[in-house]
Order: structure tokens, then sequence, then C-alpha cells
């Protein structure tokens, strides 16, 4: 066999959720403008100030130029072609429970693993499901509800705890943070909200599931977690789209906020899809998520593994204002194809004594183009600050790309950064190496790729590990034969 | 009847030829050593035999245990009972050793139908193999090869060959770039291995390994070719008149 030929040919299996539900849709009409803002406050029944704040963040949009830094390349977006908000037709306006949902929608759940009724009675995760622009169910409320956790859709805390949105909404992300946040603060349509109440720390995983299913539908979503002092929680988001040959935008904002030794830990497995071998269709994922460390050794630590998606443009990043807070952030971005992904983190180093961890891992595979872009920024009164940084490439075949850029900016002499970069080949060497002791070259790959992730992986959640791994498995699939 | 049997091996890369009909037949319970200068094709005919395929076959053919080893994949040779102890160890990162000899193994035992050997069970084996290798157990929760010394390296692949147990171990060039010790500590580990069904082929460029791993018989390479074959007292031979005094005279016996 001739091992160059065959590492190219390893992505030949099928993205397994591009499956669409035929639903009746209340969609709003394709553009944007402040008509369809307006229309959009008032499908979801918004209080006064939420409609202000939307106007706010368009007008300024509307100002605003599309980023072109970013190491990839699309044909423009026509915003104006873009479906802003688009809802399955419910029996109710808003489902009070499980049983007011449509059958139809239960079941695509279910279709990707995650059935939302036996999830209620499963201990152990808590879902919200976000399915194009609308969250059709969060399970384990009443539950988490008890111990003074808030964990419901975004729509229901505008309505329902409009104090605790009206707080923090924009204070992480504002409006107008850039061209992507400012789109999203216009027109965001759900997602999910989480609240922490004080030495609280939340006994299960809370989740969010995204799934877009409408077509020429954008999806805009906002996350909100707000840890209380002393509080604990771990969250993690899945997300799926169908196989369409049109690229769909998603723009999601997530804002994180930790106050006095309070922990967020915030995991994503993010498999949009990613649009067939020559590239057509695909999400492009442009993403903006950030924490902010506000109280003093409080802590958020981002982990993601990305396969999904044509373009994922995100940077997971961490505002370090209290003393001695923590900013962690392990990713494993995969491209395969002729994925783009440019992706990293932000930490700036604000309080004294706070510390930094980020752990890069990029597999490029096919004609996949990996890009880790960093920043760690260390201002003058981050006494004591300190950084670790290590960007790790992988190349699978000889099509692929790999790039680093990363920013450091160190105005204080007593802190410490230390930066690392590898990049690596998986050789014939290596395979060879594995085969000589009876292990097939496709054992041989996934268990090379594994191990390079290794870090990264022990930072999920344990139920979610497992599911990682085969995740990028699949990715990764005829890449080597 | 014999385990390898070799006619008329040619080999190379292309627009290179290195090997130039290799004649070699190993009885089961045989140690054979292989010498010769750099660049005689040794290691080529070692990573030939394991079915690296960087280098093409051109001629001649090879049985072992009475299949033709040249139609087998790297993986299907190696459950077939051929192992290779690379002259360079190739390193993992993020994966454990325990994990690899775990995962080797089974997928061996897997293609001859035996059920997997689940953690427990095969701990206990692997435990046994170190004790008999004197290498420390830390050993196993390291990162294959990441980081290992030369020497750590070496005992690895010896290691491994213990865990699993082939019936026939090549070492191509196990030796170099060992200090004495690490050296011995090889050697007793092949020592402790040797039985009336494992064979081994031994490739070096120095008699000092052959001295603790006394072979039956051993053979020169050169141009491609196995110019000598003796019994142990040719390596001594070797070692006292080098190589170039032999290549002389194996080309003016080929020109005879």
């Amino acid at each position: 066999m001739s091992e160059p030929n065959n590492i190219e040919a390893l992505v030949t299996q099928p993205y397994k959720y591009g499956f669409t539900t035929e639903v009746e849709t209340d969609s709003v009409p394709p553009g944007l403008n402040e008509d369809i803002i307006r229309m959009i406050s008032a499908k979801k029944g918004e209080p006064e100030f939420m409609l202000e704040w939307r106007l706010k963040a368009y007008r300024h949009w509307l100002t605003m130029k599309e980023p072109t830094w970013a190491n990839v390349k699309y044909p423009p977006i026509d915003y104006q072609k873009i479906v802003y908000f688009s809802s399955p037709k419910m029996k109710t306006d808003r489902p009070r429970s499980l049983d007011e949902v449509d059958p139809k929608i239960l079941e695509t759940y279910e279709k990707l693993g995650i059935p939302l009724r036996e999830q209620e009675r499963l201990a152990g995760v808590a879902v919200d499901a976000v399915f194009d622009s609308v969250s059709v169910g969060t399970t384990f409320k009443e539950r988490l509800a008890e111990l003074g956790i808030i964990f419901c859709s975004f729509s229901e805390a505008v309505r329902e705890h409009p104090d605790l949105v009206s707080k923090y909404l924009g204070t992480v992300v504002p409006p107008t943070d850039n061209f992507f946040a400012a789109l999203n603060s216009a027109v965001f349509s759900d997602g999910s909200f989480c609240y922490v109440p004080k030495g609280v720390t939340c006994p299960m995983e809370l989740s969010t599931y995204f799934r877009i299913n409408a077509q020429d539908t954008g999806q805009f979503e906002r996350t909100l977690i707000i840890a209380d002092e002393g509080s604990f929680v771990s969250y993690l988001e899945g997300c799926t789209a169908p196989i369409r040959d049109s690229n769909q935008l998603h723009a999601a904002v997530v804002e994180l906020v930790a106050l006095d030794n309070a922990q967020i830990k915030y995991s994503t497995v993010q498999n949009w899809y990613p649009g067939d071998k020559e590239g057509r269709g695909g999400i492009y994922n442009f993403v903006t998520k950030r924490g902010k460390c506000l109280g003093v050794n409080s802590k958020i630590s981002w982990t993601q593994l990305e396969t999904g998606s044509a373009i994922t443009w995100k940077y997971p990043s961490c505002l370090l204002v209290g003393d001695g807070s923590v900013g962690e952030f392990y990713s494993v971005a995969v491209t395969n194809n002729r994925q783009q992904a440019d992706t990293g983190t932000k930490m700036i180093h604000i309080g004294k004594n706070t510390r930094s961890t980020i752990v890069s891992k990029g597999i490029s595979a096919g004609q996949g183009q990996n890009t880790y872009r960093g920043m760690v920024k260390i201002l003058n009164g981050a006494e004591g600050a300190r950084n670790y940084s290590q960007c790790d490439s992988m190349l699978i075949g000889d099509r692929c790309g790999a790039h680093t850029f990363p920013m450091l900016e160190v105005k204080n002499s007593t802190a410490q950064v230390e930066h690392e970069a590898t990049t690596s080949k998986i050789g014939e060497d290596q395979i060879f190496y594995c085969r000589q002791r009876g292990l097939s070259s496709e054992d041989a790959v996934s268990m090379i790729v594994n191990g390079f992730c290794k870090e990264v992986f022990r930072e999920l959640p344990l139920e979610f590990a497992v599911e990682a791994q085969k995740l990028l498995s699949i990715s990764l699939e005829g890449s080597v034969g | 009847m014999s385990l390898l049997i070799i006619k008329n091996l040619e080999a190379g890369i292309p627009g290179k030829q290195i090997l130039r009909g290799i004649n070699l037949e190993i009885r089961p319970g045989e140690v054979h050593a292989i010498m010769g200068p750099n660049g005689s094709g040794k290691s080529t005919l070692a990573q030939v035999l394991a079915g690296r395929d960087t280098y093409e076959v051109t001629g001649g053919e090879v049985l072992f245990d009475g299949k033709n080893l040249l139609e087998l994949e790297p993986e299907e040779r190696a459950a077939a009972g051929l192992f290779l102890a690379f002259q360079y160890p190739v390193e993992i990162p993020g994966v454990s050793n325990l994990t690899f000899l775990r995962a080797s193994l089974n997928s061996i035992r897997k293609q001859h139908g035996l059920d997997e050997l689940d953690a427990f069970d095969f701990l206990e084996n692997v435990r046994g193999k170190m004790k008999l290798l004197d290498m420390p157990e830390a050993l196993l929760n390291r990162a294959v090869n990441a980081g290992f010394s030369g020497g750590e390296k070496k005992r690895n692949e010896i290691l491994q060959m213990a865990v699993l147990e082939p019936r026939l171990a090549i070492l191509d060039e196990t030796d170099s770039g060992l200090d004495i010790d690490a050296l011995k500590a090889v050697a007793n580990g092949v020592n402790a291995m040797r039985s009336p069904e494992r064979s081994f082929l031994v490739v070096t460029h120095y008699q000092r390994l052959l001295n603790h791993i006394v072979p039956d018989f051993v053979h020169v390479m050169s141009g491609g070719r196995i110019v000598r074959s003796g019994d142990k007292n040719l390596a001594l031979e070797l070692e006292q008149k080098g190589y170039s005094e032999l290549d002389e005279q194996a080309v003016s016996e080929l020109v005879r």
C-alpha cells in the first residue's frame, strides 16, 4: 500500500446527523431591518428594555464592517437573504411540558441520541433543546429549582428573570464588541440561561443541544451563565444540522460570569454539518464566547472539540479580573476535506496573581486548513500573572495546512509567560510501527490521534469523553487506509 | 521444517537496488546473526521482511512457516509471529505503553480468533515479563518511547517482544547506542526468550553483542548479498580483520 495516498482517503463516513425534520414553521420574512427586529421581539413577548437593546445593537452593526483578518476564505454573505427567525409551530405558544412539544421534534432529538423524555428520567444531565430559533424544552428544571438554580431558555429568562438578565447581559460581550456579536445582539432568538446561586454546586451536568433544521435560516442564540459566589457548574453544548447545499450562518454569543470563588466549566462538542468533500454547503460557525472571572479566585475553563462546520471562527476567551482568578482553554479542532478553522483564545490578565493555561490541538486532514490564533495579554496591574500555552498541530496527508498565530503582550515585569508549539505529521513511521505490532492502519491512526488529543479529552466531562473519542474517529475515518 | 526460507530475494527503492539475491534459511530455535558494513543492506533486509512499503521487492521469494510472506500485510506478518525490534523505535505521544501493548496483543489474538485479554489478565501477564527483563513498572504508564533514553527505547522493544511472544524476532541493530549495562540487559532479555520454538535474526554491526547473545550461525552481508556464512567464530574473525579485508576477499571469491 502506498501510505500518502491512503492517508488522503479517510474521509468517507457520511455525516450521520444530516436528516431534516418536516415540521410547520413560523418564520419571519428573509432580510434584516428594524421591523424584523421588532417582529422577533414581539413574537417572544419581550419587555421594552430588550427591544431597545436589540435596536441599539442593530444601529451599531450597520456602522460596522465584516472582519476579514481571519485565515479563512468564503464568498460574501448576503445578510438580506437570511431568515432571522424560524420556529416550529407549537400547539401552544410556550409548551409547559414535553407533552405539548410536537412529537416530530421529540423524535428528532431521539434520532440525535438525546431522548428528551428519557433524559427527564435518567439522572445526570439536564438538557435545554434549541430547535432553530427557539428552545423546545428544558429537562430537570424543577429539580434544579429546588436548589435555587435557574436553568431555562433565554426567552423565558428575559420574561421571568428580567433583573438578572439586564444586570449581566452584554457585560462580557458588549453589543458593540464585533461584527457578529453586534448582529447576534440585534436578532438573537433563543439560547440557554443559567444562574447558580451562592455556595451551590450544581449536582448534574447542564447542557444545551442546538439543532438547525430550517433552510436559509441563521441560528443566532445567546447563552448567559452566571455562577454566584462559591458556586460550581459544568455545562456542555452540542450542535448538529441537516445536510444542505447552501451555507448557513450560525452566529452565537456566549457570556459567562464567575463571581468570588466560583467555577464554570464550559465544554463544547461542535459537530455542525461540515459540507461535502468538494466544500459545498456546511455551517459558517462565527461565534463569540467569552468568560469574565469577576470575583477573586474564580475560575473559568473552556474545553472544546470542534469537528464540524465548513468554517469555524471562534475564540473562547477569559477576562481575568479578580485577583487569583484562573482561565483555561483546552481545544481540539479537526479540519478535514475543505473545512477551515480559525480558532484559539484570548487570556486577558487584569488582576494580581491570575493564571491561565492554553492547550490547543489542531488536526488537519484532506485539504483542511487549521489556524490557531491566540492572545495572551498581561496588563500593568497583573502582578505575578502566569500563563502557559501549548499549541500542537498534526497533519494527516500532504494537502492540508496548519497555521499558528500566537500573540503575547506583557506589561508587567513580574509576569511569567511560557509558550510551546509543535507540528507533527502522522508519519508512515508511526503507522508502520503500529502495524508491525499487529494493529491495522485505521486502529493505528485512531490511537495516534487520540493520544495527541489526550490532554484535552481528559478535561471533558466523563460522559462525553468517550463520545468525543468516537466522534474524532468518525471525522477522520477514511483519511488513512 | 524451516521457519523462514529466503530465496534469491531482491529489493530496493526506485532507481536503486539494495538487496541483490539473498538466500537464508532459519530453523526453529536457531539464532542467526547478520553482520556487515554500513550500507550492505542489513537493515533493508530486516525492513523488507517486516513489510515496509518504502522498499519494493523485485525478485525472489520468502516463505514463513510455509506461507508466502511477501503477500501479507505488515499486521498479518505480525500476527503470523514475525517481530521486528526497530533500530529507531518510534514515539507515540499520549499513548501509554500499557495501552499500546494491550492493543497490540489483543489485535494479534483477534487475528487468531482468540478472546481479548481483559485489563487485569493483561497486567498480570506484562508484569511477569517486566520482572523477567528487570524493567521498572513505571515504564508502563509512560507514553510509548516518548522521552525515553536510547537504552530505555531498546529495552522497550524487548519488552514488546516478550509480550507478543513471536516465532521469529528480528533485532535490527538493537545494540547500537547502548552502554554496556543496557547491552547486557537487552541480551539477558533475549536469552530468556530463547526456546526450541523461537528463532532470532540478530542484525548487528559489532561483534560485542554476540558475546552476550551467542549465535548458532553468523552471516556476513556485503553489497546486498550474503558473502560468507559460518559459526560464531566468524564474528570473532571479522572483529580482528575488519570488513574491508573481508570485502576484498569476498570480491575475489565472487570473481573466481
